[in-house]
Formats: structure tokens, sequence, C-alpha cells
């Protein structure tokens, strides 16, 4: 009995899964993977980490033995009264300060937080608002032409009602080196 | 203030109206599937299914008493657990296994092998660093078919319990399996698991695959890292059966937090409103099988009213913002740009409200899947799923197991009752008598005691603290969670403990073990004393069990019981946690 569910379950289901999706679905059953010409260039599933003070971050990933390892899905288990939790937020605090764009408003809950899987390709509307002035000064381009990036990337509540607000990081980056390339910029500063 | 926002509100409304609008067809396909061989309503619905019935050299008509069932549930799942073992060790020779993992250590062999055969689906391992392709569908997906299978067998044995007179058999177990499996969770699970795949769930045999960083970055080694590397894998198909048979054994090492396993808010609608909809179908399906409908709705009313309440209050507890994080210059209060709250440990596509909908969901049912981790969540929001576990698991509980549990509390809330007024306690038509009691109590028991012994031992010993990850009163919540999730069958975990050591191995093994079987054969006793018995048509003094009456009293014996065995060690973690917590906000 054991063998003949296994057959079902284990062999004919998967398969005939896998075989639909991979007709119906090219894209999607594969990992939903970006390129540019012929290269791959990530996920639009799966976030990167951005350290550049030019490009949009990330959330904070807890993957080791590097952030965003999508091969060691992990989300940091800090529990909320942890003394280690509260020094992580601090220290993010600090280096998004540190690096440039001076704000007024707050910090985002979710910019400063490690996402559960560390591998979260959002950040909340708010939180990319709030990296916007850095962008345009780094770019040397207007704050409006940032935010009409972001506005264009922002999705909504899927069916209008599900889930959260969100701006795919890697593709607004990606939009964002087309739109207004890093090199260019760099040299003109 | 209330820091709850309208959106959140709405989506649990939305969730819980589409959970109950499913209940009806769902229930009445399932009752269709397994009606009673007894009242000829069950013939051989396909020729696939005689098909299987020939090859095994089964022969469906022939019935089985409770003793008889129990020992082909127990072998049927002995047999697997060690295919399931074997498998793991000898990954390292079998195919499909593109990224060359070696054999399984012995202890985590041996606990993910219990793991899967008990439907609980506990992980101490890590999904796309420890298991091959043909260990996830060879050796892990059919379990999650057939334990989920065995659950809902179970339950339509206990129904015939009470409708067939001076009966000495309760069914036949490989049938009930058998189409359990091809009527109800094959078809459910093609169904998911393709819309998963449109979404983004990924679904392929190739090897992992490699992406250029659009910013190179610097590894722990201080050498330049430039490529990504994603964990790919025939997953939408092994998602789409964890999450309907209520087993929870993710894929990926961070379950249904993961991208590739849910990728967008729909696809987490779908996997939520599936961790349940069985379980709460079933209830429907039962209504029918003993003929009385209204009994089946009353059961429903008892596990959705508690069940509301402690999602709204684990939504409200992590939608305040960490008291400890107030100097610190954060903004975590809810606005239209940002869902705010707790967000460690949680996806931002999901924000606040779909994260606590889960995990109170997944910790109702037997599930143990997670789209958050539970270890970040705030203390108060952590102790709701911790406590849901504790309370058996009844409020909507594992498939078939669930409802199967909570007619052990029922049949002791007759029993009180009974005693207050001095009649012998009668449900669905059986009197209810010392046999039938002392295994709902034994069922009832034994898991808490489970729970409460084993965080005893492991908070004395070396070896269980040694594995704690997050210091003072959430260190022993760690501890207090892994006990309460294993001996019931639940499989979610409090993430930052190291369960990956030959002490909780093989400790967690042995609570899954009892925690399962504890219960499912005293149940099956259950079913086969009162197949047994004539059925005794209502009186003037029989208490009737469909009332608003019934269901508060039943609510009150699930929730005594619960409270009373576990607020003491509640008390010690998660309560001393959020109340130092609140009491010193400081900043580092």
């Amino acid at each position: 009995m054991l063998l003949v569910m296994t057959g079902i379950t284990g062999v004919l289901y998967p398969f005939a899964i896998t075989v639909i999706a991979n007709t119906l679905f090219v894209h999607q059953s594969r990992g939903s993977v970006l390129t540019e010409g012929s290269h791959s260039i990530g996920s639009e599933l799966i976030g990167q980490a951005f350290t550049d003070p030019a490009y949009f971050w990330s959330r904070p990933s807890a993957t080791g033995p590097v952030p965003y390892n999508a091969a060691a899905s992990s989300g940091s288990n800090l529990g909320p009264s942890n003394p280690a939790l509260q020094t992580a937020i601090h220290e993010r605090v600090q280096k998004l300060k540190d690096a440039g764009g001076s704000q007024t408003i707050r910090i985002p809950v979710d910019l400063v937080t490690a996402s559960g899987s560390g591998l979260d390709p959002h950040i909340s509307p708010a939180a990319a608002d709030y990296q916007i002035l850095r962008i345009a000064q780094k770019r040397g381009v207007s704050e409006a032409d940032v935010k009409q990036l972001v506005t264009k990337y922002t999705e909504g509540r899927q069916l209008g009602l599900l889930g959260e607000p969100r701006v795919n990081v890697l593709r607004l980056n990606v939009a964002l080196d087309h739109a207004f390339p890093l090199k260019k910029a760099r040299a003109t500063e | 203030m209330i820091p709850m926002t309208a959106s959140g509100l709405t989506q649990i409304v939305l969730f819980l109206l589409v959970l109950l609008l499913a209940v009806k067809p769902l229930g009445w396909i399932m009752a269709r599937v397994l009606s009673d061989p007894a009242d000829g309503q069950q013939p051989v619905l396909s020729r696939g299914e005689s098909w299987i019935y020939r090859i095994c050299g089964i022969r469906p008509q022939i019935e089985m008493t409770w003793v008889e069932y129990s020992i082909s549930v127990l072998m049927f799942n002995g047999v697997g657990l060690l295919v399931v073992w074997g498998i793991q060790r000898l990954q390292g020779w079998l195919p499909a296994n593109p990224q060359h993992f070696d054999a399984v250590p012995n202890d985590l062999a041996w606990n993910t092998a219990i793991s899967f055969a008990t439907n609980t689906n506990w992980q101490a391992y890590g999904g796309e660093t420890t298991m091959s392709y043909f260990t996830q569908m060879i050796a892990l997906t059919v379990q999650n078919f057939v334990s989920a299978a065995t659950g809902i067998a179970v339950l339509a044995a206990l129904a015939r319990g009470f409708v067939r007179n001076t009966s000495q058999t309760i069914g036949n177990f490989w049938v009930d399996m058998t189409r359990s499996t091809i009527y109800i969770l094959l078809p459910l699970s093609a169904g998911l698991a393709l819309l998963l795949v449109s979404q983004g769930v990924v679904q392929t045999f190739e090897p992992y695959r490699t992406v250029t960083l659009l910013e190179p970055t610097v590894g722990a080694d201080g050498q330049p890292v430039t490529t990504q590397t994603l964990a790919l894998g025939p997953a939408a198909s092994q998602v789409a059966i964890k999450q309907l048979g209520t087993n929870g054994g993710g894929f990926f090492n961070v379950n249904s937090a993961h991208p590739f396993e849910n990728p967008t808010p729909l696809t987490n609608f779908l996997e939520v409103i599936s961790i349940l909809i069985i379980s709460a179908a079933l209830c429907f399906t039962f209504g029918m099988l003993i003929k009385d409908r209204r009994q089946g709705w009353a059961l429903l009313a008892a596990m959705t009213i508690p069940f509301a309440f402690l999602l709204i209050c684990c939504y409200w507890a992590e939608q305040q913002p960490n008291p400890q994080w107030s100097s610190l210059g954060i903004e975590a209060t809810a606005n239209a740009e940002h869902s705010g709250g707790n967000m460690e440990g949680k996806e931002q596509r999901f924000g606040i409200a779909n994260s606590t909908i889960w995990a109170v969901a997944t910790t109702a049912a037997s599930n143990g899947s997670v789209n958050a981790m539970h270890d970040s969540f705030s203390p108060l929001g952590g102790l709701i799923p911790m406590w849901l576990m504790q309370l058996g698991e009844v409020l909507f509980g594992g498939v078939g197991s669930g409802l199967y549990g909570l007619v052990l509390f029922a049949l002791i809330a007759v029993f009180v009752s009974g005693l207050m007024v001095g009649r012998t306690p009668e449900y669905l038509g059986k009197k209810i008598e010392a046999f039938e009691i002392k295994m709902a109590m034994i069922g009832i028991l034994i898991p808490c005691a489970f729970v409460l012994i084993g965080t005893a031992v492991a908070v004395s010993a070396t070896v269980g603290k040694s594995s704690v990850f997050n210091p003072g009163p959430h260190g022993f919540s760690e501890i207090l969670y892994a006990f309460s999730s294993a001996s019931n069958n639940n499989g979610s975990a409090f993430g930052g403990l190291n369960a990956n050591t030959p002490f909780y191995n093989y400790a967690l093994g042995l609570a899954m073990l009892l925690g399962r079987y504890g219960v499912l054969v005293p149940v099956l006793a259950i079913a086969g004393s009162l197949a047994s018995k004539k059925i005794t048509p209502p009186s003037a003094g029989t208490l009737p069990t469909h009332t608003p009456l019934f269901v508060g009293l039943l609510i009150g014996t699930v929730m005594i019981v619960g409270a009373l065995t576990f607020v003491p060690a509640l008390a010690l973690g998660p309560v001393v946690e959020h109340l130092t917590l609140n009491q010193v906000p400081k900043a580092p």
C-alpha cells in the first residue's frame, strides 16, 4: 500500500505538476529570473543586499555567511527582549543616518528590522520615501525624478485588498540605473 | 489607542468569511467520500480506486474492529517512518540529488521520520541545505499525504462509532485512507499547486541557479561576492499538500516566509485558507455522517468563536511597537505607507495582519508552517500561538485529528454536566460511560503531560539549556514552545532554539510519537466501544448538544483544561517577558 501511495503521491503527482507548470508557467516555475541581454541579474522574488548609498537599500537580512544568501534562508530569531536586537537596530539606524540625505521623518520600522526569510525583495513605500533624498543627491538628480520612479514601482495591495503596499528594491534599482546611470553622475561629481 | 488598522481587520474578516463559506460545499463532498459502507452508500468510485485495492490485495468490504483498525494505522505509519528514515540515510546514493547532499545524520533522520509520519512536520533541518529533491518528494511529500489521510480516516471511524448500533466494526482503514488521499487531498493539492506556481512558487528539477548581483558585496572572509545562488526545486507540489494536510514541513528553511514558497499576498491567502479549510469542513462532514448536521455546526461554532477572539488579540499584540524601540527614532505606528508594528522576522508583502492570521491559524491547526518567525513575535503575540497548541489543537486542529480531539472534550463536557444533574451522560445518541471517559482523559492528558515534563527535563539539563538562543524568560519560552509543538504534532518553532542536537532530536521525537498515538489510539478505542453500544433515543432528560448553551460549555471545558494546565508555565515565559519589556524602556 505504501508503495502504491508513493507511486501516486511521490512520483506521479509531483512529476505531473512539474510538467504542467513548466509548460504553462515557464518563467514562474523556474524562479522568476530577470534577464538583461543574456545575463541573469536576479529573481524578481528574491531580494539582494545594497550598501551603496546611491542605491535603495533592502531590508536587513539575517542569512549567513552573507546577507541575502538565497541558498540558505533564515530569519534572525532574535526575541523582542533580546538586547542584541536593540543593538542591531540601533546600528542600522546610525548607518542609514550616516549614509546621507538627512531626514526629519523617522525611519520606518521595516527598514531596520530583519525579514523572516532574509530574502525579502520588498520595502514599504515609506521606507523608499525615506531614501529618496539620499539617492537624488548621490545621483545628482532631482527628488521629484526619483519619486516618480518610486511611484512607478510601488505595488498596491493585491486585488486591492490583500497584503501590504510594497516596492520591489531590485527592480527599482535596476530602473534607477537605466534612468540615471551611476557612472555619469559620478564623473560629474 | 487601538493600534489595529482598518485594512488589517478587513483582511481578518475576509479570511474568516471565505473559510466559513467553504465549509458546506467541501464538507458535503467529503461526506460522500467517507460515507458509511454499512449504509450501502460507499461504492467504489473509480476504476483507479479498485485498481489500488487489487494491487494491494485489499478487500474493501472487509470491516475492522477498533483493535484491527489501530494495528493497521500503527503498522502503516511505522513502515512509512522506517522508509523515510532509510531514504534520508541513503540519499547520497539516490538519484535527484543535484546539490550532492550527504546522508542525513542518524538522530536528525529519526526525528524527521517521526515528525513526518505523525503529521507533525517539525523541522530540525533546513530544507534547501539538507534534503535532496528525491528525499523531499519520495519521503516527505508522500508522508504529507498519508499522515493527513490517516487523520481523516480515524475521524470517519469515530463518526461510525456514533451511528452504528451494536456493531463490532468501525470500517476499513485502507479504504478510508485511500479514499481520503485520492478523492480529497490529491485533487485539492493539484489545483492549489498550479495556482501557486502561476504566482511564482518554484516547481522544477533543475539544480540551483546562479545570478549576478547588481551590487557586489563582501563576504565574511573578506572576499568579494558577485553572485547569488537561488535554491530551487519541486516546491509547489509539496507546499500545496503541506498546507492542506496540516503538515507544515516547508520545502525551504524559513517555510512560507520564503518568497519561492509564498511569493505574493494572494498565495499567502490561498495557503493560509488551506491550513484550516479541511479541518473546518470536516465539522460539516461529521454532522452529515452522524446524520445530525446541527451537531456539526455546533462543533464548528465552538472552534470558530475562540479562534476569532485569539486572532484579534494576537494581531493587536503584534501591531504594537516594541517599547524598547521608542528611543531609537523609528516610526512603528501604521499608516497608509507602511504597516508599522513588530516587523522583526516578518515579510513586507504580508505585513502584520497576514503574519498574525497565519501564526494563529497554523497553531490552531496542527499545521506548523510559518510565514514569519515566531521567535521574534512580541511576548503576548507569541503566547497566543503557544497556548493554541497547548489547548490540544482542537480549535480547527489537524485534518481529522482536530475534530476527534474536540469530540474528546465534548465527551468531558457532557460528562461534567451529567454529574451536575445526576444523569448518565449521553452524546450523539450513545451513553457515555466509564470506559469512554477514561480514554478521553488519557487522550487529553498525554500531550499535556509531555509538554510539561519535557520542558521541565530540558530546563534542568545542560544539554537542554545549551541550545537556547535568546536570553532570559524568552529562552524558557523557546523550550516550552518546542515541547508544546512536538507533543501536539504542530511543528512550528521558536526557531532560535537549536533543536538539531541529539538530545532534542530524540526527546522531541518521543514527544511527537506519544502526542500522536497517545490520542489516536484512545479515540479508536472510544469509536469501537461506542459502535458496540445500542443507540439511545434522546429523552426529556438528554442534554441537547447542538445549542448555544452546549457550545459555551464545550468552549469552557477546552479553556479551563488549557488554562489550569498551562498558566503557570506561561507565566514563567511570555508573561514575565511582557512585564519586564514594558517596564524598563531604555536605549542601548
